[in-house]
């Protein structure tokens, strides 16, 4: 044999059933992710008057709305009397990640529609640039939060380091969910139609508005944290502003997490060698 | 140790009928299809799934290829040609591992770069840099690839001074230019080209020849699709032809493009289009058939050069368009341009029909007598409005034969050179 390496082999042949998840071929693309979800980023807020302005604004007016609507109008009692719109931004922070990300990684396949149909890549490259680029928003709206935090006096703590994992959660709950309706999305657009209404009905199955000391049963406690975002949204308020630790509930999301991040990948890659086809 | 780089064998791909293009399922669809398949296995149970799969839909299915075979040699350039919906896409789109096949297998030794279509990718709001390290990466360049070529695809692609400046802003020629500087910088193993050449002016297409050939020469792997003959010929030893999803033939390109350009065409002097030979991209622009009349009106495929040849397209517009320009080419049968003409080249025509709206016509135009010189000629057609969209274009739609008798020079039996045979007011003088 000479020293000349051999170019590798790829054979391409019709695929049945389930396939492998590959993601050594994801690896080699990284820099193609890295590319995909910096001009995401690139082009959010071009050409709008207020540019990167709107990522402050949004998450500020949910907050001065759910003060308002939940805090002064209905009263929600908050953990540790935590002042309402403290208590609610650091719910919106971990929710507007998740909504952002679910959002646009559910339609990524089909805005993307050029690139499935004329080159290869490994699929998975675009729901998931698609959630990386909503790490912006969520970055700004992490210094409103600080500033809040500032301006209430609230004591920071070494407990917020695990942000950083708590974050990584949010994120693989997005993917799992994204994975799952982008590839859905490609074939039945209903899935486009069925996003917002799905994520405000989420929204209040989730503990944004309201605190999770509001279901008392231990047993029903668990049940509701099927709902991967009940543990991780609580881990945040617990990281940033302290009172009760999500504790079992986190295990319980985390699970579920698994279970819907592990799923989603095993079907988007079997859907994906169709999406040129049907898209 | 093999020399193969790509291997073929019987390749198929099938199609859903309508899914190639913008069709989708609605989750009602499928859920009424989930209710029906179970009562249709409990009344057919004798027969396996797939016999019932195939029985069900052979009536809505297509092969786009079919038993396709073929190897291709490391460093060689191999020409692709076919009418459209030959399946030529389709064989570049499994090779380029767009898409899966429905059956058979292929090889592929290395990396595969495809220039399917240039500018896959840009992002209208970045900068043409930003376009740069973006559509590198898309095509499977590393970043650092990128940077070290950087400064080549600028100079490559002519637009300098605006390499800063949202790619929204540069003219079309630019932004050709520019996407095809990146694509021609890839360096796989196989570059797969889907008729690049097909856009830009006449200066940018020599450029991209000159690269084209360039990259062969350097041993590289090329699979060439092309509706140029003379590219064809040019950039390419050996040609398959497609025909119908099939391998019609496998020869050297000369030999290739004669079998291509004299089969397939109607003999009757009629080219008429069938739904599923027109892409979806070209609506709302429809076409019907095209034909060419001689002398006395009749439709025909061969026509004298004495008399007056009319052609005429025939065609449907499901909605209104604007600055619409509906045409011909006329080609030699090696491929090269004679001419090309609108049936809106006069600016007060053009004005009259700015919109068309929606309907069915025809363009009709007449060659003027002792034009042509005898032999065989290429006719194409061209849909478009100038540098917005091009709706449809066939450059091979229909073949005809000009027949010399009467013309000038006759008398003499050789074969004069050149495609056109005017007869010109020829005065002698004696001057001593």
């Amino acid at each position: 044999m000479t020293a000349k390496a051999e170019p590798s082999v790829t054979v391409l042949k019709p695929a049945r059933g389930w396939v492998a998840l590959n993601l050594r071929d994801l690896w080699l693309y990284r820099e193609l992710l890295y590319f995909l979800a910096w001009r995401d980023v690139k082009v959010r807020y071009k050409q709008a008057a207020l540019g990167i302005l709107w990522a402050v604004i949004q998450p500020a007016l949910t907050v001065v709305v759910f003060t308002l609507v939940f805090g002064q109008g209905l009263k929600v009692s908050t953990d540790n009397n935590i002042p309402y719109p403290l208590f609610s931004l650091a719910a919106v922070l971990p929710w507007n990640l998740f909504q952002g990300a679910l959002q646009r990684s559910s339609v990524s396949l089909v805005s993307n529609t050029n690139l499935l149909t004329k080159v290869y890549f490994p699929r998975l490259v675009i729901p998931l640039a698609a959630i990386g680029a909503a790490l912006l928003d969520f970055a700004i709206t992490f210094a409103l939060l600080v500033g809040l935090m500032i301006y209430y006096h609230t004591p920071f703590t070494w407990n917020m380091f695990l942000l950083v994992p708590l974050t990584l959660l949010v994120m693989i709950t997005a993917l799992a969910v994204g994975l799952w309706l982008s590839a859905l999305n490609v074939q039945y657009r209903d899935v486009q139609q069925m996003i917002p209404f799905l994520l405000s009905v989420w929204m209040y199955a989730s503990p944004v508005v309201y605190s999770t000391a509001l279901i008392t049963s231990a047993k029903w406690k668990l049940v509701y944290a099927l709902n991967p975002m009940v543990g991780v949204i609580q881990g945040f308020r617990w990281a940033l502003l302290g009172g009760s630790p999500p504790g079992p509930m986190m295990a319980v999301s985390a699970a579920m997490m698994v279970v819907l991040l592990v799923s989603g990948l095993f079907y988007f890659r079997r859907m994906e060698r169709i999406f040129a086809d049907v898209i | 140790m093999s020399d193969i780089a790509i291997r073929v064998e019987n390749l198929g791909k099938r199609y859903r009928l309508g899914q190639q293009s913008l069709y989708y399922r609605t989750l009602r669809d499928s859920l009424s299809n989930a209710l029906t398949v179970p009562a249709r296995w409990l009344r057919r149970s004798g027969e396996s799934d797939e016999d019932i799969d195939s029985a069900r839909s052979s009536n809505y299915t297509i092969w786009a290829l079919r038993e396709v075979s073929f190897e291709v040699r490391q460093g060689q350039v191999l020409g692709v040609i076919g009418r459209n919906g030959a399946g030529k896409s389709t064989l570049l789109k499994i090779l380029s591992r767009v898409t899966d096949p429905t059956e058979g297998r292929a090889e592929i030794h290395g990396r595969v770069g495809s220039l399917l279509e240039v500018g896959t990718g840009f992002h209208p709001e970045l900068t043409g840099r930003e376009n740069i390290y973006l559509n590198g990466a898309i095509l499977g360049m590393r970043r650092k690839e990128i940077d070290r070529k950087f400064d080549e695809i600028v100079e490559f692609s002519e637009v300098g001074a605006f390499i800063d400046t949202p790619v929204k802003r540069y003219s079309s020629g630019m932004y050709l230019r520019l996407a095809f500087a990146v694509a021609a910088h890839l360096e796989p193993e196989i570059l797969v080209v889907d008729e690049v050449l097909a856009v830009g002016d006449a200066e940018f297409q020599r450029k991209c020849l000159g690269k084209m050939s360039d990259v062969a020469s350097e041993g590289r792997t090329v699979l060439f699709v092309s509706h140029n003959m003379s590219a064809i010929l040019r950039l390419t030893e050996e040609t398959l032809v497609l025909e119908n999803g099939r391998l019609a033939m496998r020869a050297p390109s000369p030999q290739a493009v004669d079998f291509y350009l004299s089969s397939g065409f109607s003999e009757q002097g009629e080219r008429v289009w069938t739904p599923d030979e027109v892409p979806a991209e070209s609506a709302p622009f429809v076409p019907i058939a095209l034909r060419v009349r001689d002398g006395q009106g009749r439709i025909s495929e061969s026509v004298r050069s004495v008399e007056p040849i009319t052609i005429e397209l025939e065609y449907r517009l499901d909605a209104p368009i604007k600055g619409l320009r509906v045409g011909i080419y006329l080609m030699s049968t090696r491929g090269d341009h004679i001419f090309t003409s609108f049936d809106t080249d006069d600016p007060s025509q053009y004005e009259r029909l700015i919109t068309r709206p929606a309907g069915k016509y025809i363009s009709r135009c007449v060659l003027p007598p002792d034009l042509l010189n005898e032999g065989r000629f290429i006719l194409g057609i061209n849909a478009s409005s100038y540098r917005i969209r091009r709706y449809f274009q066939d450059e091979q739609a229909l073949a005809f034969t000009v027949d010399g008798a009467g013309a000038p020079g006759m008398q003499w039996p050789e074969p004069r050179l050149g495609p056109v045979r005017p007869r010109l007011d020829w005065r002698v003088e004696v001057t001593s």
